[in-house]
């Protein structure tokens, strides 16, 4: 569904004719509103010169704009990285937890509960200067990608447990029923299944994810927001560079979000139950259950 | 060890500026999302489109970009603030698409016949909406709205990176001034915990009392 | 209509970071500088090293990494049309790695990749072998010396202090007591500041363009830092800034090594020395800081510290703070027989804050 179309569903029926009238009024008044704030605004710019030609003019110029993409090289590179690295420490997580015996079962929790109350600046940092005494000497790509993994794995090790608790008991039953042993049965049945299921979770995350890697300016990380700050202060544009990064930034996390809305909505076409996430810290994912019920 | 201890003064004073920080983004944050939210459902298109623009361009920018926008960038249009101030209006307006997201789905989760005997009873839409929906919508979504004041207690390091002297920019600080870096580090991952547990058990037992299963 | 309405609002952001994908495929993520023609007035062949030396790794490695600054005009700037690096620090690096790698400083440049090393991160990237030296207005101290290790001086800078050209209220560094004055993490400037004028407001960001910025836009009064770097400051802000020309301290800089490597300190010594004998290193300056007004001076002495039998008369340089009246960079004041060395290294002068 389109998410301006008017949800009337809501009000649970039309609008008389009092009804309307008020909401035409109100449609009139917040559009005069909206607009004197959006002139109140331009007019700031203006009156600061920063609607001026030159301010705006590298942004058009192929040389800049391939310094800046080149950055964003570097971004996808690490997040890329880190995404594969997540996943796979979040699969171990999960089916650790999932196991049988709780001394198994324990140290998979203590490593989710644990870094995922932690800020993940404090981690990157941490990766990057707290290893080199101890002996190993990461690079800032990798303890950027390290610190975003070891975060990462922990929540997707909860979205993965969610994505496997939330199949039907059933699955697993009918897998032990034909002879299947456990292993045989996560990997043949239930994961898959559940894979299908986290699909639109883990793009979500992945946008947190894309999303953190520009923490990688504390130690140095030569991603998009770092040369948008050079070609700042090269060309004295501070604010026209980071407003064009930013644009950057929400169109590759708007089209990645539109791909996990789609496969959402193909999961709840196949009659999959939306995961339920609560108790998930992580806001990308909740706002995908948000979501799903905004539009249900 | 030994620098964890000397240091205590300074991590206690740290923790106090996180919370602050925490507090005040996310009372701001609840403000602004539950408006939002409203707009988001309501008959007014205009209102629908602000809070789409807001919820889709505050959401899809990392956070340091928005602290750098803010700072650095519209200085030059006159919006100057504290470091502490910018952080705190940053960290709300961000968070504030994730409340925005919550609280609206608990609208849409509130059953469709509240809505309807509301408007039997002739109640027009703002009471509807302040009476009947919004409280049971609120009640709904504790559990994620306490994720939100979680996960804001770690976005706050953020503010450390520029000037403000929470725990991340004290242990920062220390770790330029010090060579040792892990003690440091790990006072300062302690100290996150010190807030961070006992605010998701907080929540916990708020959702048990407050909440509506449905 | 719902998938009419959805396609539409796909199509935008769609289309723009396909543009953005398009446009990274084809060019390319290299930070190495663009090859520029070269007129080539002395090659030098490339020099053989004994093996297992840092310098025969570079070689065999066939490229050097480097960190510079990356936001400082005049000593170290990244230049995002061209990707070109610019600025004293970078010409020395350049003829460094000429000393490797032979050739020109125009051709060398396909053989070095530069990093950016703000302040704070140059030790950790030295101790991780993120790069193989930094040339990033690196001062020489007793602090520092007990995780890397230094070539050089070469260039002796002054801690001096910007501010707006109108300001007229701040003449010297106790002028600062009171007021907000903006320094960078991890610097020799930011301690120094606090110790000159220890009721200042500090404020401290990661790099000194986020200083500028902090003054342009009044959240500061002044930003303090070395002389060479503040002039490239002045220069870029078309008169808007001025520096008070009033310096309070000795900043040798040095060129920052892994720790515990002397053969490679040995020649990074050696290779400084001929530089500066043959002229390259004053072309280098006029080219870069002397574009900025600066007069150039006569090369710092270089101190082999450490090292039993160094031929030249050295200096100890350790000191960052404590002089209120600076030398005149060119004068060599012998202060121990070169047998002493050792004991000299350890009698610190107290720096300020550990």
């Amino acid at each position: 569904m389109s998410r301006l179309a008017p949800p009337t569903s809501f009000l649970g029926d039309e609008l008389g004719p009092r009804g309307r009238r008020r909401v035409a009024t109100a449609t009139v008044v917040s559009v005069v509103l909206i607009a004197a704030v959006v002139v109140v605004a331009a007019m700031r710019f203006s009156d600061n010169g920063q609607f001026r030609a030159d301010l705006w003019r590298p942004f058009t110029e192929w040389r800049f704009l391939h310094f800046l993409l080149g950055g964003f090289v570097n971004t996808l590179k690490a997040a890329a990285v880190a995404m594969v690295l997540a996943m796979a420490i979040g699969a171990v997580m999960a089916l650790t937890r999932l196991g049988d015996h709780r001394a198994v079962r324990w140290p998979a929790v203590a490593y989710v509960e644990f870094f995922r109350a932690l800020p993940l600046l404090l981690l990157i940092y941490f990766t990057f200067v707290a290893l080199p005494p101890l002996g190993l000497h990461p690079s800032v790509f990798q303890a950027l990608v390290l610190g975003l993994a070891i975060y990462n794995g922990a929540v997707l090790g909860e979205i993965f447990r969610a994505g496997i608790l939330s199949l039907d008991k059933g699955q697993g039953e009918a897998a032990a029923a034909i002879g299947l042993s456990r292993r045989q049965a996560m990997i043949t049945v239930i994961f898959p299944q559940a894979a299908r299921r986290m699909a639109p979770a883990i793009v979500s995350q992945l946008i947190t994810l894309l999303k953190d890697t520009a923490l990688g300016v504390l130690i140095g990380f030569d991603d998009a927001l770092a040369r948008a700050k050079i070609i700042g202060t090269f060309s004295n544009n501070v604010l026209q560079s980071y407003m064009f990064v930013a644009l950057c930034y929400i169109a590759v996390n708007l089209v990645l979000s539109r791909i996990s809305h789609r496969l959402e909505v193909q999961q709840r076409r196949l009659g999959a139950a939306p995961i339920d996430v609560v108790g998930i810290d992580d806001l990308a994912v909740m706002s995908i259950q948000a979501s799903a019920g905004a539009d249900g | 060890m030994q620098i964890v201890l000397d240091n205590l003064g300074g991590y206690g004073d740290a923790m106090v500026v996180t919370v602050e920080l925490t507090l005040l983004s996310f009372v701001a944050a609840f403000i602004i999302g539950v408006v939002m939210a409203v707009f988001r459902v309501s008959p007014v298109a205009p209102l629908r489109a602000v809070a789409t623009f807001w919820v889709e361009t505050l959401r899809n920018t990392p956070v340091i970009v928005l602290l750098f926008l803010f700072f650095f960038g519209l200085t030059k249009v006159g919006v100057r603030y504290s470091a502490f101030t910018s952080a705190v209006i940053v960290l709300s307006a961000y968070t504030s698409t994730f409340v925005a997201e919550t609280v609206s789905s608990g609208i849409n989760s509130v059953a469709k016949g509240q809505a309807e005997a509301g408007r039997a009873l002739g109640l027009t839409f703002p009471q509807l909406l302040g009476l009947i929906v919004l409280p049971q919508a609120l009640r709904t979504v504790v559990a994620p709205l306490g994720s939100v004041f979680i996960a804001l207690i770690k976005n706050s390091a953020i503010a450390g990176f520029f000037t403000v002297l929470d725990i991340f920019g004290f242990a920062e600080r220390l770790v330029n001034a010090n060579a040792q870096p892990a003690p440091i580090l790990a006072g300062a991952a302690v100290a996150y915990l010190i807030l961070s547990l006992p605010a998701g058990w907080v929540v916990g037992l708020l959702e048990r009392r407050v909440a509506i299963k449905r | 209509m719902r998938s009419h309405r959805n396609n539409r609002v796909w199509a935008i952001p769609a289309l723009v970071a396909a543009a953005c994908l398009i446009a990274v495929a084809c060019g390319g993520s290299s930070k190495k500088a663009a090859p520029t023609p070269s007129s080539v007035t002395s090659t030098t062949a490339p020099p053989t090293f004994p093996a297992g030396t840092t310098m025969a790794n570079i070689q065999a490695k066939g490229k050097i990494v480097i960190g510079i600054k990356y936001d400082q005009p005049g000593v170290g700037q990244r230049n995002p049309t061209n990707n070109a690096f610019e600025g004293f620090d970078v010409d020395i690096a350049k003829l460094m790695a000429v000393g490797i790698f032979g050739g020109t400083k125009e051709t060398v440049d396909s053989k070095i990749e530069f990093k950016e090393a703000v302040s704070k991160n140059r030790e950790p990237f030295l101790q991780n072998g993120d790069v193989d030296i930094v040339v990033a207005s690196y001062t020489i101290n007793d602090t520092r010396k007990k995780v890397v290790d230094f070539a050089g001086p070469y260039l002796l800078a002054h801690q001096d202090i910007l501010v707006k050209t109108a300001d007229n209220s701040i003449k010297a560094v106790a002028d600062l007591n009171g007021k907000k004055v903006c320094s960078v993490q991890g610097s020799t400037s930011e301690k120094n500041v606090v110790a000159k004028a220890p009721k200042a407001e500090l404020v401290s960001f990661d790099d000194y363009s986020k200083c500028t910025e902090a003054l342009t836009d009044g959240r500061v009064v002044a930003v303090t830092t070395d002389g060479p770097i503040l002039a490239g400051y002045v220069a870029k802000s078309n008169g808007a800034f001025k520096v008070l020309n009033a310096p309070f301290t000795d900043e040798p800089y040095g060129i920052g090594l892994k720790k515990g490597d002397d053969v490679f300190r040995a020649f990074l010594n050696d290779r400084l020395e001929k530089i500066e004998a043959d002229g390259q290193w004053a072309k280098a300056f006029e080219a870069t800081l002397g574009k900025l007004g600066l007069a150039v001076p006569t090369p710092p002495p270089i101190d082999r510290y450490g090292t039993a039998g160094a031929s030249s008369t050295t200096t100890s340089s350790s000191t960052t703070t404590t002089s209120v009246k600076t030398p005149p960079a060119n004068t060599v004041a012998p202060v121990e027989d070169t047998t002493t060395l050792p004991a000299e290294e350890t009698t610190t002068t107290p720096t300020t804050t550990p």
